[in-house]
């Protein structure tokens, strides 16, 4: 008898691109691919340039050469830039300071149950809805030498006979620009712990309420601990913003009085773009990196403390 | 270059052609350039922002007429001078942005090498009016090689108050240093003080404290380029300046380029330096206090130091064109359109004096003599020396400069906040690392 065999019908062999989707580790690194590109061409590639301007003597138009850590030394011995400096992290510290307390003191404020509540959180919020620029320029006429509305108003009151010099002398420039920083930045700190005040159970006040604890000490073991994550995310924040803050100076001194309102920042800006000096420019952009990772560091670790938030004493 | 005037000017020949006579005078070659643009060619000029619409207007359109005349389309467009130094730099980086680029002082400079050579129609326009002013050619010149075309200055001149210069004892304006002094004391003593910009201010105050450190002989840099700015001489001029700033309205170290135009049209102030503009403003604006106060302003050159020479500082203006432009042909054909003396002037009437010419040919302009008030903007030029005085334009000067070098140190010796010659030392220092760079 004759055996017939019969053809073997196998499995049509799966595509190696079908079999490559069918992979989770493919498909997971296929995903992140756009993200890291991103990060890569927009980060990572500009942060590394900056890196590399600022270890040559680059000018605007012209090509480069590699001059090791000249720039650096170069600044060392730089009395402007040390003032930035200086100027850099009184301006971070006092305003980021003022910018928190103020920012949650509106906050605990608006998380109560007032009159109008809603419209008084679009009010708070008004400052960071108002372009920067514009913002600065209103305070540059606020500050102005010979047409301030501060000082026309102390003079009409009989309280002071010259106007004042907001931005002409040293340490009231200082000032000023601070001032003007904390009224842009409150806003960002006071919703922002808002929102994070909204996310604390309030069986936690009920029960601290039953145990007798004053309003202090609810504030003290509940809500500041209970906080301390968001403050870490919103300071860290609103530290970098700070430091890194341009506009502002910018546009109320250019730097003024003789630098004594030169951020990092704006020096950078000057030095790198006005004096088409790229190099230098970028190493002052450098330099500003330890000090931002330092901030990061101390917001971060320091408010995560987990003894803190669980109402320890570390 | 504060002796050269126009009885210097030979005239040799063909038309108007003329050529200067005198030390570092280029002399001109006959007029005459052959140029035909490229076949449908399209450039994109960007120029400096207009403080005048009527200027503007009008450079709009002689634009429009060179594109119908010569068939190359043109796309203008303007922004803040202060804000077309960077963007000319970042053209020149990448190799691509406009064709030409109106901006100012030392900016073809920092990137010679990527501007188109603009010798022929420079030297076309040079013979064709007679010469530039020297400090025009220094601005537009790098070795042989023609690399900006000066369009002229943004100038500035002093703007003080008639009744309030005579109620401090002048009839007529100080035309030297002590005078100068006396007047600002005069003024300050009845309370209608001066009030000069000691801020980052690039205009103003760079204008102003570069005359002064001339006047007296001081300068940031030697012609060998070293640093020269510690010296007697500058030393000097810190001490007339904190003598001055004795005078002025309180609050100019805060000062910015707009403040003394505010300052002045309020009547705060009665002696600044400054461009055209506050007289224009006064003049047109419906307010009747401003238009009382344009009345009784007349302006004047800048005082003469002990060496006997204007040594003023002026917002010079320059056209440079790039190499990677593909129609470098319809660029130098733009530019001899937009500086043809007939153009030139109808452009000038308009800006109503804004801007003070590059060639001394132009000054025929009936606008300068159509009030004796613009007449002193007509010679800026004449009376100018280049930013990087007395060294080389480039990158050091521009870097120096835009860095504020010198406006800081006078700031910091005339507030007190450092003494003359702590602050010369200081400023001496900040310029070696531009200049030894």
């Amino acid at each position: 008898m004759a055996v017939i065999a019969e053809p073997v019908v196998q499995a049509p062999r799966a595509s190696l691109l079908s079999r490559a989707l069918e992979n989770r580790s493919f498909l997971g690194s296929l995903f992140m691919l756009p993200a890291i590109l991103i990060l890569v061409l927009f980060l990572a590639y500009p942060l590394a340039l900056g890196f590399w301007l600022g270890l040559t003597d680059t000018s605007i138009g012209g090509t480069g050469h590699y001059v090791g850590i000249a720039n650096f030394v170069s600044l060392a011995k730089d009395s402007v830039f040390w003032l930035s400096v200086f100027n850099t992290i009184f301006y971070t510290v006092t305003a980021s300071v003022v910018k928190f307390a103020i920012g949650l003191y509106l906050a605990v404020l608006l998380n109560e149950r007032l009159p109008f509540k809603s419209i008084l959180r679009a009010i708070v919020l008004l400052p960071f809805v108002v372009p920067t620029v514009l913002s600065a320029i209103a305070f540059w006429w606020i500050y102005d030498s010979q047409f301030s509305i501060i000082s026309w108003v102390l003079i009409k009151a009989g309280l002071i006979h010259n106007y004042i010099e907001f931005l002409g002398d040293p340490w009231n420039a200082r000032w000023s620009v601070v001032v003007a920083n904390i009224w842009r930045g409150v806003p960002f700190v006071a919703i922002t712990l808002l929102a994070g005040l909204q996310t604390i159970s309030p069986s936690l006040y009920e029960a601290a309420n039953l145990d007798g604890a004053t309003n202090w000490q609810r504030f003290r073991y509940i809500t500041l601990p209970m906080l301390s994550p968001i403050i870490a995310v919103v300071m860290t924040f609103s530290v970098l913003m700070t430091f890194t803050d341009f506009q502002l100076i910018y546009t109320i001194t250019r730097g003024g009085p003789i630098n004594a309102t030169h951020l990092m920042a704006t020096l950078s800006f000057q030095r790198a773009i006005t004096g088409g000096h790229l190099g230098e420019g970028a190493a002052i952009s450098n330099a500003m990196i330890p000090f931002l990772v330092a901030a990061i560091l101390l917001s971060f670790f320091g408010l995560q403390r987990t003894r803190w938030q669980q109402g320890g004493r570390d | 270059m504060g002796d050269f005037n126009r009885r210097d000017i030979l005239k040799v020949g063909v038309g108007a052609t003329t050529a200067l006579a005198g030390a570092g005078i280029v002399p001109v070659r006959a007029a005459e350039w052959t140029n035909t643009p490229e076949a449908n060619a399209s450039i994109r000029v960007l120029r400096w922002k207009q403080f005048i619409q009527a200027e503007f207007d009008k450079f709009a359109e002689l634009t429009k007429a060179f594109s119908e005349k010569t068939g190359v389309k043109v796309k203008l467009e303007a922004e803040s001078w202060e804000d077309i130094r960077p963007k000319a730099a970042v053209a020149a980086n990448v190799g691509a942005g406009p064709d030409l680029i109106i901006g100012t002082l030392d900016d073809p400079f920092k990137f010679p090498d990527k501007l188109i050579d603009v010798t022929d129609v420079a030297e076309y326009l040079g013979a064709q009016y007679g010469g530039w002013y020297p400090v025009a050619e220094k601005y537009g010149k790098k070795g042989n090689s023609w690399i900006a075309i000066p369009q002229g200055a943004t100038g500035g001149c002093m703007n003080y108050r008639i009744s309030h210069m005579k109620a401090a004892g002048f009839e007529e304006f100080p035309k030297d240093l002590p005078g100068f002094l006396k007047l600002c004391q005069g003024l300050k003593k009845n309370n209608t003080p001066a009030g000069f910009a000691l801020g980052h201010a690039t205009g103003d105050a760079n204008g102003w404290c570069h005359w002064l450190l001339w006047a007296h002989g001081g300068k940031l840099v030697d012609q060998k380029n070293q640093v020269a700015i510690d010296s007697p001489e500058t030393i000097a001029a810190l001490e007339y300046a904190k003598q001055l700033y004795a005078t002025f309205i309180p609050g100019v170290l805060s000062w910015n380029d707009s403040n003394n135009n505010k300052a002045y049209l309020a009547g705060e102030i009665s002696l600044t330096l400054n461009g055209i503009s506050i007289w224009t403003v006064g003049k047109t604006s419906p307010d009747p206090k401003q238009q009382e106060i344009a009345k009784d302003t007349n302006h004047a050159a800048c005082p003469i130091g002990p060496g006997g020479k204007s040594t003023e500082q002026q917002n010079v203006l320059v056209a440079y064109g790039y190499k990677y432009s593909k129609y470098p042909k319809a660029v130098k054909e733009y530019i001899r359109f937009m500086w043809d003396k007939a153009n030139y002037d109808a452009w000038e009437v308009a800006s109503n004096g804004y801007v003070s010419p590059p060639l001394p040919a132009y000054n025929d302009n009936p606008v300068w003599t159509s009030d004796p008030k613009i007449t002193p903007f007509r010679d800026c030029l004449k009376r100018c020396l280049d930013n990087g005085y007395a060294g080389d334009l480039g990158n050091a000067s521009a870097g120096a400069m835009g860095d504020f070098i010198v406006v800081d140190m006078f700031a910091e010796a005339a507030s007190g906040s450092a003494s003359p010659k702590d602050a010369a030392a200081r400023a001496a220092e900040r310029a070696k690392r531009y200049y030894q760079a």
